[in-house]
């Protein structure tokens, strides 16, 4: 079985994303980046399973500017066998994102593309679900629990008020939530060894996609968490605002 | 052309509020505004439906294969009617966030997700980096998928409307099934989910000891709340890392937060500053909290919730 | 750490530390004996996430690393073009030094450029791994590997350990590193460097080191403001005469300022706070033109070593060498450093590939090489300058420092650091308080809100690694004495005394730690203990910092 993973470089998470001076969207230069986190449970999931014999092959695919190649090899040192980089400067909305996934799917033939549920920086949650009804294929999303077994996953998903269990008839698309596991942290020699790992670089304009943005980003702003902070004297008045004014109780 | 709106629901035939709040979000289109109910054994439902507020038209589509929902076939049963439609809108919870890139995918839209403000007819605002931006973004795709926040847009009433009802005849179901169905586990506690609750009541280091968040517990316990605390109360061991709401914890965004003895670290803002409606009780009157909340009061924690809660009981 | 199975590697050389110092010695060792493997780790996420410094930069030591550093496009943007100097003499009241150039050696700058130090070191690392050193961070040096009394190289820090020290299910071990070689190269007050000077006794017969500590915050001001390539420093108010410290305040880049304060850790009085105090000095006019209207986009602090030539341990010991601030190769009056951290980078590169071929064990003619370079020249003329600070307070020691430079401290004396930094506490009863003004959040800030901008990553289950070596010290001495100066001269907010009305306790906050080590330096007793946390952990200073 054959598994593959798309990745995404972003903003480190631990990064306050900071809006630029004119507001036309957050800075990224200069700023820490990392592997995509719901990405990085989704790799591990898939290396698991490679080391459990389940899958044979995991193959990761990055999409953006030539620094992408750190994220491959950030899922190569975790223990993904080869990468695949689509080179890009243009910043790609979901379902351009998904149409070129779609391109290297028919390509490379996985049984399941296994990736996050959505990037930490845009939180679309929208590019599994294009790509699984691109291909008419199956879809898993924010998925807690995966079984595989002969053309099936069984999957638990994470929705409003608990859990559900699907069975999937593969290929599949295969979203991730947080919960799916908890990522290793990758050890030096395997760092090294992710260096010589196998990485093919496309650039996406030889692809012949159509990648033109559909949702243009006018403006950014930071949210304000400012609240007029009116005090009330007593318990009452809390209750009167809360039940009359407010209507949340 | 009108605005389609898919409606959620959960067991015991109940609408979810965040469903009418979607239909509050068409209404921002003005256009016509359709609803649609998919799934089976939707007597009752679609009873109840017909009642909401603001809907024209609802359409019902029922059959086996539409039960829990599965993101495949109810794609493209949404697909089949489309064309009637400049826009679709799904409430951004699970559901709703499953199926409607689907239908995007389908139609070769790009889908704008966690919609939190209308600003015109493909002008929306939605958050990024988990809130802690927001984006204004335009659409130019001829057909518009959103899905829309139940806290910004504020629900409709479940009764006043009587829209017309009309069956989907034609289902557009194959032969092969992707996903199959195996089971439904509630969440066994009877406390909501962080992440998801309605209420959340969270205590800071102020609630002096593991023991005295049972105050907080009796707070929850009338609103059907979850637990929430501050790092300073995770640090200081009155509970577990799991509770903890802020930037390196969880994100929420209820209708109402109750902030107990938080003094109101930035970092703890990052994690809750999404809320609907935000009460604070802090003895400090200084305290950064009441800065970022709408309501307040100044007093003693262990003479307020006891009120709070015989107050609560007594409504 | 727990004797586990660890994994093994061997280089030639390893370098515990990716700022300019361990970069440089990275670099010129492949540039001398291309064939020798060098690995360099770093126990921030990424290079140039720690890197805290004004910084404008004298190019020296790039001169002679990459004589072409033009073409190869370092991160040199902004030469400084116009200078000022400061007295404050109180809260809006300042006196302009004059510079004069050639009387003030130190305080010329040009030549210089303004820089993100970060930047630089980012730029350095690309340099060095296209030379083939592999460099790793995210990995801290936590451990020595000392065997018949030789360092063999450094076991990293143990990866994914619960609070309780037991293994977390994506338990990664900490491995050796093992090399012919090693070179510290971690900044001020090194953990390991610390270890390494008990060991070899290399600070026997020098005097204790003198630290300061600095807090930079990252502007971006209205473009008319902007003047790139000014800078200004300040001393005086809000200090009084007896603490050593002042501003530094400089335009560069794209609308950028980097603003800044250094407190010296000799400070006497355990009610003084040095993040308030840089919070309170941009109120003055001088500082404050600079900053309003603007926006802070980031915040660092880390100490820095201040002692001097007078308090430069024994470089070398069996089996590696000291280079950059961790040895204390900061040029006080020019607070500059870089030049001459990179320097001893360099002069430790040459050192090490003499000894690989004579194969010794200890790379001895560092030492001797550095007393040669210009380095040890520089810092001979300023020996006296930052210890009459100490001895006459700053308005007498600033006409004492007009006096030095101008014979280039051609004196025939040499003043000395009596006691380590921790000693110069009085008690709070005995000292005035100090009360410092509200935050209004446009121009002066919270430390809450001040450490939110450090970025920090600190896997919050990990083990503390900050530890009271004796727990009950801290209720006699720090709070009944000191009344917890911790909680004050910490810039993060880690340290906090609680309940003090009934039953005062320390708590840490570890999570907010932003690696600055003036814990490890000002506590009392010495009795805190500045360990390294998880690798990747820490602050994550962004470009342009």
């Amino acid at each position: 079985m054959k598994i593959l993973v798309p990745v995404k470089r972003v903003v480190d998470s631990n990064i306050k994303p900071l809006v630029k001076s004119d507001n036309s969207g957050v800075e990224v230069g200069g700023v820490k980046m990392s592997m995509n986190p719901f990405d990085e449970t989704a790799v591990e999931e898939a290396v698991r399973l490679k080391e459990q014999k389940i899958v044979s092959e995991v193959v990761v695919i990055s999409i953006g500017e030539a620094k992408s190649q750190d994220t491959l090899r950030t899922a190569m040192a975790m223990g993904a066998d080869r990468g695949v980089l689509v080179t890009s400067e243009d910043a790609l909305e979901s379902l351009s994102v998904a149409k070129i996934l779609q391109h290297f799917v028919t390509k490379e033939q996985p049984d399941i593309v296994l990736m996050g549920k959505q990037a930490s920086d845009d939180d679309m949650n929208a590019t599994g679900q294009i790509l699984a009804a691109k291909l008419g294929w199956a879809q898993g999303t924010f998925v807690s629990k995966l079984e595989l077994s002969e053309g099936k996953a069984q999957i638990t998903r994470e929705i409003d008020d608990g859990q559900e269990i699907l069975e999937l008839v593969l290929p599949a698309v295969i979203t991730t939530d947080l919960r799916l596991n908890e990522p290793r942290f990758a050890s030096l020699p395997n760092i090294m060894k992710a260096k010589k790992k196998p990485i093919e670089t496309v650039a996406l304009a030889d692809l012949g996609i159509d990648t033109a943005v559909r949702l243009e980003v006018k403006s950014v702003a930071e949210s304000s968490s400012v609240r007029e902070g009116v005090i009330v004297s007593s318990v009452e008045e809390l209750m009167d605002k809360l039940q009359n004014e407010a209507k949340v109780i | 052309m009108a605005v389609l709106v898919l409606l959620s629901y959960e067991k015991g035939d109940k609408i979810r509020p965040i469903s009418r709040s979607a239909i509050a979000a068409a209404t921002q289109l003005d256009t016509e505004v359709h609803a649609l109910l998919v799934g089976e054994n939707l007597e009752i439902l679609s009873q109840k439906a017909s009642q909401l507020n603001g809907v024209q038209k609802l359409l019902v589509a029922e059959h086996s294969a539409y039960a829990h929902m599965p993101a495949e076939p109810v794609a493209n049963l949404i697909a089949s009617i489309a064309e009637s439609y400049e826009f679709i809108i799904a409430p951004a919870n699970a559901e709703g966030k499953d199926i409607l890139p689907r239908l995007a995918g389908l139609l070769d839209v790009q889908p704008i997700s966690d919609v939190v403000e209308i600003i015109d007819t493909s002008t929306f605002v939605r958050p990024i980096y988990a809130g802690s931006i927001l984006a204004t973004v335009a659409s130019k795709d001829a057909k518009k998928l959103l899905s829309v926040r139940g806290t910004t847009f504020e629900a409709v009433a479940e009764t006043g409307g009587s829209a017309v009802v009309e069956k989907i005849e034609n289902l557009p179901l194959s032969e092969k099934q992707l996903s199959i169905f195996k089971e439904l586990k509630l969440s066994q506690s009877d406390r909501p989910e962080l992440e998801g609750a309605r209420v959340v009541v969270s205590g800071g280091r102020g609630m002096q000891s593991a023991e005295n968040f049972v105050l907080l517990e009796k707070i929850a316990d009338q609103l059907e709340g979850a637990i929430g605390a501050s790092r300073a109360a995770v640090d200081a061991g009155f509970v577990s890392n799991d509770f903890q709401v802020g930037q390196t914890g969880k994100i929420v965004a209820p209708e109402l937060y109750i902030a107990v003895a938080i003094s109101g670290a930035i970092q703890h803002l990052a994690g809750m500053k999404d809320s609907k409606i935000v009460v604070s009780i802090n003895k400090d009157p200084e305290a950064p909290m009441f800065k970022v909340s709408d309501y307040g009061i100044v007093g003693d924690l262990f003479e307020i919730l006891p009120q709070l809660e015989a107050a609560l009981k007594a409504r | 750490m727990s004797n586990i199975a660890r994994e093994q590697m061997e280089f030639d050389v390893l370098i515990i530390g990716g700022g300019p110092a361990g970069l440089s010695a990275a670099i010129r060792l492949k540039q001398l004996a291309p064939s020798v493997e060098i690995c360099l780790i770093e126990k921030a996420s990424e290079i140039g996430a720690h890197i805290v410094s004004g910084a404008v930069l004298e190019p020296t030591a790039l001169n002679e690393l990459f004589p072409d550093w033009k073409q190869r496009n370092a991160p040199l943007d902004t030469p400084v073009n116009h200078e000022r100097m400061f007295y404050l003499s109180n809260e809006e009241k300042s006196t302009a030094i004059p510079i004069i150039k050639p009387l003030m050696p130190a305080m010329n700058n040009h030549g210089n450029f303004i820089v993100s130090l970060g930047d630089f070191c980012r730029w350095l690392a690309a340099q060095a791994e296209e030379l083939g050193v592999e460099v790793f961070p995210g990995f801290s040096g936590r451990e020595l590997i000392i065997e018949d009394d030789k360092v063999v190289g450094v076991i990293t820090g143990d990866m994914g350990l619960e609070k309780d020290g037991s293994q977390g299910s994506n338990f990664e071990p900490g491995m050796e590193l093992r090399a012919k070689y090693t070179i510290f190269a971690e900044g001020c007050r090194g953990s390991l460097s610390k270890k390494l000077m008990d060991q070899f006794k290399l600070r026997q017969s020098v005097d204790p080191q003198t630290y300061g500590i600095g807090i930079k915050e990252l502007w971006e001001i209205p473009a008319h403001k902007h003047k790139p390539g000014y800078i200004q420093h300040s001393f005086g108010w809000p200090l009084d005469d007896r603490t050593y410290g002042g501003s530094w305040l400089y335009h560069f880049g794209d609308n950028l300022v980097s603003f800044g304060f250094v407190v010296g850790l000799d400070y006497s009085n355990p009610w003084l706070s040095p993040f308030e105090e840089m919070q309170r000095s941009k109120n003055h006019p001088v500082i404050k033109y600079h900053l309003e209207g603007g926006r802070r986009i980031s915040y660092s602090a880390r100490a820095l070593s201040e002692g001097g030539l007078q308090s430069v341990p024994k470089l070398s010991f069996p089996g590696g060498l000291l280079v950059g601030d961790a040895a204390g190769f900061l040029n006080v009056p020019k607070i500059k450093g870089t030049h001459t951290s990179m320097k001893s980078g360099m002069v430790a590169a040459e050192a090490i590939v003499e000894a690989l071929t004579t194969q010794e064990i200890e790379p001895i003619s560092y030492q001797f090489r550095m007393r040669k370079s210009w380095v040890y020249k520089e810092l001979h003329q300023v020996r006296n300058i930052r210890p009459a600070f100490a001895k006459f307070g700053a308005k007498i020691a600033t006409l004492y420092t007009g006096f030095d430079s101008m014979v280039r401290g051609k004196v025939p004396w040499t003043f000395h650091h009596g006691l380590g930094d921790y000693e110069k506490l009085k008690a709070a009863s005995l000292c005035q308080k100090i009360e410092y003004p509200k935050s209004d959040d446009e121009l002066t800030f919270t430390r809450e809100s001040s450490v939110f901008l450090a970025n920090i990553d600190h896997r919050d289950n990990q083990p503390l690694h900050l530890k009271l070596k004796n727990m009950s010290i801290w209720k006699t001495v720090n709070w009944e004495t000191f009344k917890s100066p911790e909680s004050r001269y910490c810039p993060a907010g880690v340290y906090e005394a609680v309940d003090i009305d009934k039953e005062p306790k320390l708590q840490i906050n570890s999570q907010n730690c932003i690696h600055c080590k003036t814990c490890d330096i000002k506590d009392p007793t010495q009795n805190i203990d500045w360990e390294t946390p998880e690798g990747g952990s820490g602050p994550n200073y962004p470009g342009g910092m």
